[in-house]
């Protein structure tokens, strides 16, 4: 087994390396995730309160009070499948977005694959949304939604990946800018609070008036997350165009994402 | 038989922005888009032009004074940042202990903690595994081993890390001054444990350290760097009594705003004496103190004292003229007087040399911190050293039954 140290060259994603440190990702994904919920009283059932509270607020005051329309759906179903995407995409990013700051001390001792860090971190993410999905699938026997399961097996998934590319894809790059420009320390919670804003969580797109705002929802990644997502069970038509914009960006940002990350991951250890 | 590693030609500059931040920020960015950069860069070499082989199996000590690029050559080595120019090829694994305990998470158990850090050091799971037993056999925590680690004490903390690292089974492995903690005890295990691996296990390992009886015992090739560059690489022996001549402390104090003082200390030089070591200074060895004074008209019963601090400020030894009535007759011009200190009794750590001059009724210069006082370590495997909660001083003491 014989390799050479030299200076950075060109781009390598080394997926190969990844591979091989496999359980290493294993161990970091179970750390946080134990870590997590360590020394709360109710443990994992944060997972699955805090989106359920956030549903039950959200439709008291946007289904409820200010009567949002929701695509056909009881309000509740609508609100809560978008944001358990969200809830990926949002604690994802932040903590994505920081890992490379908070894991410092041991980027800074021993060498492995950055990129297992701000992965992980999306990992742990995914997991918070598996438990509170056994809350949506309740929900959908609850209001006995006539669904088709065929498009419900095939657009669930869809819509995760979707998501998971997105989340990947900003959550590496704002690691990567974070511990370059530590700036972005405040900029993430900023920017969390403002992609809820254009992604349509808590109301449909077809409420917007104006073409052009739709288009500008359409820029944010979790627009067709969202969309696609709740297409096994929503019976109005999709915007095709709006789609193809939502999934450019997420693809934009995922190789933006990765190859900014890359090209400056061997500099991490002198910056952090 | 091909060398296990070769460095060739690795550099590693920095480049040191004056008058910046460290820290980088949007701001500073986009308005140096618009300004002159008024700034002067300089670049720096931590390491310039470094090359040497290590076959298998050897032991190589890495020895140089603070800032002589010992540590940016570790990081190098492990892969924790590129060289700016040169290779490394390398025909083994290998493992780095630049700080034991890396990624230790307080809130997770012992048994936990083993897998994650074992995993981090680059370790197997069932590595982890077949060695679960020995590792906590080794740390002797196995009473605690389903407790958060943030129960531990420190010292069970540090002894969990050694032992995880103990049990590394790569080819080769590199070693920072990792042994610095702990207590004299545990810091005794881990020297043996590292004997054995070198010696007795055949593996290549590279170990930094200021303390030059553990390079001596554990390594037979040592190489010494110097501002970047290797000054010397040789048998251990003959590199630490290069390195000792080389590590007498002179220095010159800043003088300016001093010409219209009677008298000024000009320099400083401390040095020790020993057979063995030549010119470092040890504990229970002699110790010479060389002051030059400049005097600008002659002065009778000047009194002359040195304050030795810890690195905490507190004050450890005053010696001092007056405590014995004595006063030095000074010249205009240049004088040169010597303290000497017979067996000096301070364990090895760094102090700081306070300096006064004066006379009996007024100081004509006092001068805080001149300079550092290092007592190195010595006899590691013979003698154990107090640690950090037994005080200061080592006397000779003879213990007898009666």
């Amino acid at each position: 087994m014989e390799y050479e140290i030299k200076p950075k060259e060109k781009l390598n994603l080394g997926i190969d390396e990844l591979w091989h440190y496999r359980e290493l990702f294993y161990f970091f994904t179970w750390r946080d995730i134990k870590v997590k919920y360590k020394q709360t009283f109710l443990g994992f059932a944060w997972a699955v309160l805090q989106p359920f509270f956030m549903m039950v607020i959200f439709s008291l005051f946007f289904g409820q009070a200010l009567k949002v329309p929701s695509e056909n759906l009881p309000y509740p179903i609508f609100v809560f499948s978008g944001l358990l995407l969200w809830n990926i995409f949002s604690t994802g990013i932040t903590s994505a977005g920081n890992s490379m700051v908070s894991n410092a001390n041991i980027i800074k001792k021993i060498y492995f694959p950055r990129l297992i860090i701000p992965l992980s971190s999306v990992l742990v993410s995914l997991f918070d949304f598996f438990m509170a999905f056994l809350i949506f699938v309740g929900m959908l026997i609850y209001y006995q939604l006539p669904v088709n399961l065929f498009k419900l097996i095939l657009f669930i998934p869809t819509g995760i990946l979707i998501c998971c590319i997105a989340t990947f894809g900003l959550g590496t790059l704002l690691a990567a800018l974070n511990i370059k420009f530590r700036d972005f320390r405040y900029i993430i919670p900023f920017l969390v609070q403002s992609l809820l804003f254009i992604t349509p969580v808590i109301y449909p797109v077809s409420m917007l008036s104006h073409e052009w705002l739709k288009y500008i929802v359409a820029l944010n990644p979790m627009y067709a997350a969202v969309t696609i997502f709740r297409s096994g069970f929503v019976t109005t038509p999709m915007e095709y165009n709006l789609l193809l914009v939502s999934l450019g960006s997420a693809l934009f940002f995922f190789f933006v994402g990765l190859y900014y990350f890359r090209n400056t991951e061997a500099y991490f250890a002198d910056l952090a | 038989m091909k060398p296990i590693l070769e460095v060739q030609n690795i550099s590693k500059r920095f480049r040191i922005h004056h008058e910046k931040q460290t820290y980088l920020n949007i701001r500073d960015s986009i308005s140096s888009i618009f300004k002159k950069d008024n700034s002067s860069d300089e670049v720096f070499y931590a390491l310039d032009d470094v090359s040497f082989d290590v076959m298998p199996g050897d032991s190589i000590g890495i020895i140089g004074r603070n800032g002589a690029g010992k540590s940016t050559l570790l990081k190098i080595l492990s892969k924790i940042t590129p060289p700016s120019s040169g290779k490394i090829i390398s025909r083994g694994r290998i493992a780095s202990l630049l700080e034991v305990g890396t990624g230790f998470h307080p809130e997770l158990s012992g048994r936990e903690n083993i897998f994650l850090n074992g995993s981090i050091l680059g370790m197997k799971r069932n590595e982890i595994q077949k060695n679960f037993d020995a590792i906590v056999d080794f740390s002797g925590v196995e009473k605690f081993l389903d407790t958060p680690l943030k129960h531990y004490s420190s010292g069970m903390q540090l002894r969990l890390a050694f032992a995880v690292a103990a049990f590394l089974e790569n080819e080769i492995l590199i070693i920072d001054e990792v042994l610095a903690v702990g207590d004299a005890e545990f810091q005794k295990k881990c020297m043996g444990k590292m004997e054995d691996v070198s010696k007795n296990q055949g593996r290549t390992v590279l170990f930094v350290s200021h303390n030059m009886a553990a390079i001596r015992e554990l390594c037979s090739t040592s190489i010494l760097l110097k501002q970047g560059k290797i000054d010397f690489k040789d048998d251990t022996n003959i590199v630490i009594s290069k390195y000792s001549k080389q590590y007498q402390i002179k220095k010159n104090i800043d003088i300016v705003g001093k010409e219209k003082k009677r008298i000024f200390l000009k320099s400083i030089h401390l040095h020790g004496i020993s057979s063995d070591y030549h010119s470092l200074i040890l504990p229970d060895n002699d110790c010479f103190f060389t002051l030059e004074l400049n005097a600008s008209e002659d002065t009778s019963n000047v009194q002359i004292g040195l304050g030795i601090n810890d690195q905490m400020n507190n004050r450890i030894l005053t010696l001092y003229t007056r405590h014995f009535q004595l006063g030095f007759d000074i010249k205009k011009g240049i004088n040169q007087i010597q303290c000497k200190i017979a067996n000096l009794p301070l364990k090895p750590d760094l102090y700081f040399v306070h300096v006064l001059i004066g006379s009996n009724f007024e100081i004509y210069d006092y001068n805080s911190d001149v300079t550092e006082l290092e007592v190195s370590a010595t006899s590691f495997f013979y003698k154990e050293m107090p640690d950090y909660s037994q005080g200061a001083l080592i006397i000779k003491q003879e213990w007898t039954t009666l």
